[in-house]
């Protein structure tokens, strides 16, 4: 019943299969010394000059899918999908006018259409809800932010105001000077107690093993060029992070696979698919790197089995690639399923240690997203002694460091906080689920993260990306509601959206489904 | 630990197991020599001391007075707490605009308010370093090429070219003309890459200049504008240290020359800065790397990528705060500038009374300093066999010009700025004590050294340096000289 997005995917090979009807009768009727250059030449410049025409037609990106790129994942929210071939031409075409030529990564980034992920952001930058202030604004559930706790840290401040980045008689001097780039050892040792208290005091971690960053998005992008060249690939389990998508392709040029999860098995990761798509990639030719995983996972909220995860690490071993394991929503569950990190399987498998990558930071647990504090965490000796080097390009500001120092060794303060701030999750997850399912909508039943990856199939018409991006359009400007849509996240299903709610408070939950119950009635009576 | 990185050479990238980092380089072993032997007053008055670190601790005090006095800048007081919440969940990419109006007007006061900026074109970036690399990945594809003036800063080989893949093209300056960036010099790099068929995508300039510590005057830096809007490349000017030109003539940027009426038809869209505060107010733990670009396009481009270096928001409120106090910043640089040309001047002078010169400055944390009377021959080898001379037995970290890819051997950098006023006393010392019993052992005989050598073997040269410390005593072909592999090899 369940359709998939495989009608713009079949197109692909529709048209290369073309190229290769029209190239051979010409080899054939062109003979002599010539035939087969000409032969070859003349389809190539017609397949050139044809995907030159189809996109000077294109559709405005946001709306309609890219022309067909040669990738088999192929969503509006490609964001630089466009073929060699066609950017070389464009740029040469800016050369001649005149127009001081940027790069190429410059250039496709400023060409393809923002992913609808995007889009929303900036729309709520321009007109943000407020209550008093702006009651017609648009709410934000397209961000995965918390509010719900920051009082706690605000208390905390205020109690310990003599470890200020200049109390307890340190010098201005020991936080401006050069600081070792990876990070202050306070700080590691500190992070490593936090990390280890989040994921409920089953695995400790060893600071030397930590290098810090300015927030997870560098720390995955370094990861990424340690472990990866231009070109070669990653499996990534869908629905995912849309900002991957740029975030890990962009600089480093390292594909993503998708891995297809499904609503049928509640988009739980399966090493069938993993494997399937593993020899898909070989048989391209594509050299997979390794799996990249979120867990708890974004945008669906599952929190991996032990099981799942010591299969994982199997499949892994077997094709000898790593495991990219991004943990950053690890302290924000609020279910009674327990949290396994990926270190937890480690510490009783030795062996595999060097394939084994975690990505963790405080821009989720711990509220602090302007801070700009990640971690990459690694057994490996090389991928730390290059992640080392290569976080000069984004290290954590010095007085973050000392207030952080102070603040995450207040193991009682962290304590409370981790506790408080799941139960105020739980609290907020609860009502805005139940809203929900008061208009006929359901939710993947979910344990962790900061939002809920909601079914409204039943409202797109049709049954396809077109249809969704339809809804996601009404949500965003007549119920000025800002979800991502499941295209976004490259989730096969249609009808899907991630919407966050750790920016709500309860008094806000009625206005939200008040609004969503709007555009319900109007998908209903069409 | 080799053999491992060899069974995972396949294993990990090629950007984690290549040189890229440049770390593997002589040039650290003079870091290396720091770290395992740094100077101390009390605890190690016999250490390393560090003249190869460009950090400004001259105005830390300054700095120091204005947060006490200013509780409310930092979030972490009872003053500035409510500020907290915004802050501390702000992670736009296009930073706070209170912070970005203080960039631009700071940068603006620092050029003499010869020139205005635009908070929009400001973007953030992980110090000058994430600054650098981002400008490269904006305006090269890997492949292409930036011609970068010599000497130039060590870092800028790992920065601009290991992730980005681009490659840098040197355009040699010689000290015949004070190592003036000459219109010859630029076509003659720019033709050199011509013919071996790479991409030249742009100039990048360090005005005022890194290592040289010299500021570019108004006609060469036209003729370097002139020269990069003929050849349609990109002009990327690194001004980190315009706040420390500390004497006449005054800094002038390549904002204020895009002013100039005989610059209207210039093409703006090749036009970039890249700022910093690491240097102009001795911040480098702070992280504040800034690119600024005349295109809009590369600010587009340059601003999604700062999400890998944005700048913390606790820092960019505290930033924000003392830019904008307009008294604090006017006397802050006036003082600086004022500490370091003192600094300035104590070294250059102390150095010319035992004879050794400098490249005329007026700018920067560091001096060039002129060894080339040292050398046994004008090459590398004897550059670097001087150099850890300076390491081993001088016990100073001063950086060798081969490092900056000098083209004539004989030059160091001396960073003076990271230090106090008596560890800078006890430098100086030791560089005129090395000097002084350098050229004293040129006068001597070759064989009367030797002989004397083997009677002296055990006087080593801390005690000479504290004989030389009384004025008085003069030197002599009797004195206790401990002979010099260098002295021993020229004669």
């Amino acid at each position: 019943m369940t359709q998939t997005r495989s009608d713009t995917e079949s197109d692909s090979p529709e048209q290369t299969s073309t190229g290769m009807r029209l190239i051979v009768p010409l080899q054939g009727i062109v003979h002599g010394r010539g035939g087969l250059i000409l032969g070859s030449l003349i389809p190539c410049a017609m397949f050139y000059f044809l995907q030159f025409y189809l996109k000077r037609h294109r559709s405005p990106p946001s709306e309609k899918p890219p022309p067909p790129p040669p990738s088999p994942s192929n969503s509006a929210a490609n964001v630089a999908e466009l073929p060699r071939t066609l950017s070389r031409s464009s740029l040469s075409l800016r050369g001649s006018a005149g127009h001081a030529h940027v790069s190429s990564r410059a250039d496709s980034i400023a060409r393809a259409g923002d992913s609808p992920y995007y889009v929303g952001l900036d729309r709520v930058l321009e007109d943000r809800y407020d209550e008093l202030n702006n009651p017609n604004g648009i709410i934000q559930l397209g961000l995965s932010e918390n509010t719900l706790s920051l009082d706690l840290i605000e208390e905390w401040l205020s109690k310990n105001l003599s470890d200020s980045i200049l109390g307890g008689g340190l010098s201005i001097s020991g936080i401006a000077t050069y600081q070792p780039f990876d990070g202050l050892m306070e700080l590691k040792v500190a992070m490593a107690g936090f990390m280890s208290r989040v994921m409920g005091r089953t695995v400790s971690f060893n600071p030397s093993q930590i290098v810090l960053t300015s927030g997870a998005t560098p720390a995955v992008e370094i990861l990424c060029f340690c472990l990866a060249d231009h070109g070669n690939a990653l499996l990534v389990p869908t629905p995912y992070y849309p900002g991957f998508d740029r975030d890990i392709r962009w600089r480093t040029g390292v594909e993503l696979i998708p891995v297809h999860c499904r609503s049928s098995d509640n988009f739980s990761l399966s090493i069938t698919a993993l494997d399937q798509a593993y020899n898909h990639a070989r048989k391209r030719g594509q050299k997979v790197r390794g799996v990249l995983i979120t867990n708890p996972s974004n945008p669906v909220g599952n929190i991996l089995t032990r099981e799942t995860l010591c299969s994982l690490l199997d499949f892994a071993r077997e094709k000898n690639i790593h495991i990219i394991c991004d943990e950053v929503f690890a302290g924000s569950t609020f279910g009674n399923e327990e949290f396994v990190s990926m270190a937890e399987i480690l510490d009783s498998e030795d062996s595999d240690k060097d394939r084994v990558h975690i990505i963790y930071g405080l821009s989720k647990d711990f509220s602090l997203p302007g801070f700009r504090i990640g971690v990459v965490y690694s057994s490996n000796e090389n991928v730390l002694a290059a992640s080392k080097r290569l976080t000069r390009f984004s290290s954590v500001s010095a007085p973050t460091q000392r207030l952080l120092i102070a603040m995450l060794s207040d193991t009682r303060f962290v304590e409370e906080y981790l506790q408080t701030n799941r139960k105020r999750i739980r609290t907020i997850h609860s009502l805005f689920v139940a809203g929900l399912k008061q208009l006929g909508i359901e939710c993947i039943k979910s344990t962790g993260g900061l939002f809920c990856w909601v079914d409204m199939s039943r409202l797109i018409r049709p049954y396809s990306e077109k249809g969704e991006l339809e809804l996601w359009d009404k949500l965003l400007n007549k119920a000025k509601i800002n979800a991502t849509p499941g295209l976004a996240c490259h989730c096969i299903e249609p009808g899907w959206f991630r919407c966050c709610f750790t920016t709500l408070r309860e008094k806000d939950i009625p206005v939200v489904i008040e609004r969503i119950r709007k555009v319900v009635e109007t998908c209903k009576t069409i | 630990m080799a053999l491992m990185l060899r069974n995972q050479e396949h294993f990990l990238s090629k950007i984690a197991t290549n040189n890229g980092h440049g770390e593997d380089s002589p040039y650290f072993d003079g870091w290396k020599a720091y770290d395992s032997d740094p100077y101390h007053h009390t605890k190690n008055p016999k250490g390393v001391i560090q003249m190869g670190l460009a950090e400004n601790q001259l105005s830390f005090d300054l700095i120091q007075d204005w947060i006490m006095n200013n509780p409310r800048a930092s979030i972490c007081t009872a003053e500035g707490a409510d500020d907290f919440k915004d802050i501390a969940i702000y992670q736009d990419y296009h930073g706070l605009p209170e912070f970005r109006n203080a960039i631009a007007k700071f940068m603006g006061k620092v050029r003499g308010d010869m020139a205005t900026f635009d908070p929009d074109r400001i973007v953030m970036s992980g110090g000058a370093t994430g600054a650098h690399e981002t400008m490269v990945f904006c305006l090269a594809d890997p492949g292409d090429a930036f011609l970068v003036p010599t000497p130039y800063y060590a870092g800028f080989d790992r920065d601009l070219r290991w992730r980005t893949g681009a490659q840098l093209v040197p355009v040699i300056c010689d000290s015949s003309n004070n190592f003036t960036v000459t219109r010859d010099a630029l076509e003659a790099a720019y033709t050199k890459a011509q013919e071996a068929k790479i991409k030249v995508k742009g100039l990048l300039i360090t005005n005022p200049s890194n290592p040289l510590g010299t500021i570019l005057d108004r006609e060469t830096l036209k003729s370097i504008v002139r020269f990069t809007d003929e050849k349609n490349i990109h002009l990327v000017s690194d001004e980190i240290y315009a706040a420390t030109v500390f004497k006449r003539p005054s800094f002038i940027s390549i904002a204020e020359i895009l002013e100039e009426q005989d610059m209207e038809g210039i093409n703006r869209d090749l036009m970039h800065i890249v700022y910093s505060l690491s240097k102009d107010m001795g911040f480098p733990g702070f992280r504040i790397g800034i690119l600024y670009s005349y295109n809009d396009a590369v600010v587009s481009c340059a601003r999604k990528m700062s999400s890998f270096g944005l700048v913390s928001t606790q820092t960019q409120h505290l930033i924000a705060s003392m830019l904008s106090d307009d008294h604090f910043v006017d006397k802050f640089i006036i003082e600086s500038k004022h500490r370091l040309a003192k600094r300035h001047g104590v070294f250059t002078k102390g150095l010319e009374q035992v004879g050794i010169g400098s490249l005329e400055s007026n700018a920067g944390l560091f001096f060039w300093m002129d060894l080339r009377r040292l050398l046994s021959e004008a090459t590398v080898e004897a550059e670097m066999a001087l150099w850890r001379i300076i390491i081993k037995e001088v016990k100073l970290n001063v950086s060798p010009g081969s490092s900056f890819h000098c083209s004539e051997p004989g030059w160091f950098r001396v960073c003076f700025a990271n230090m106090d006023d008596e560890t800078m006393r006890v430098a100086l010392r030791r560089i005129k004590t090395f000097v002084l019993q350098t050229k004293g052992g040129q006068e001597a005989s070759a064989k009367k050294q030797c002989r004397r050598q083997r009677l002296q073997v055990s006087l080593s040269f801390r005690r000479m340096e504290d004989i030389m410390m009384t004025p008085h005593l003069i030197m002599t072909p009797h004195s206790p000289i401990c002979s010099s592999p260098l002295v021993r090899a020229r004669t």
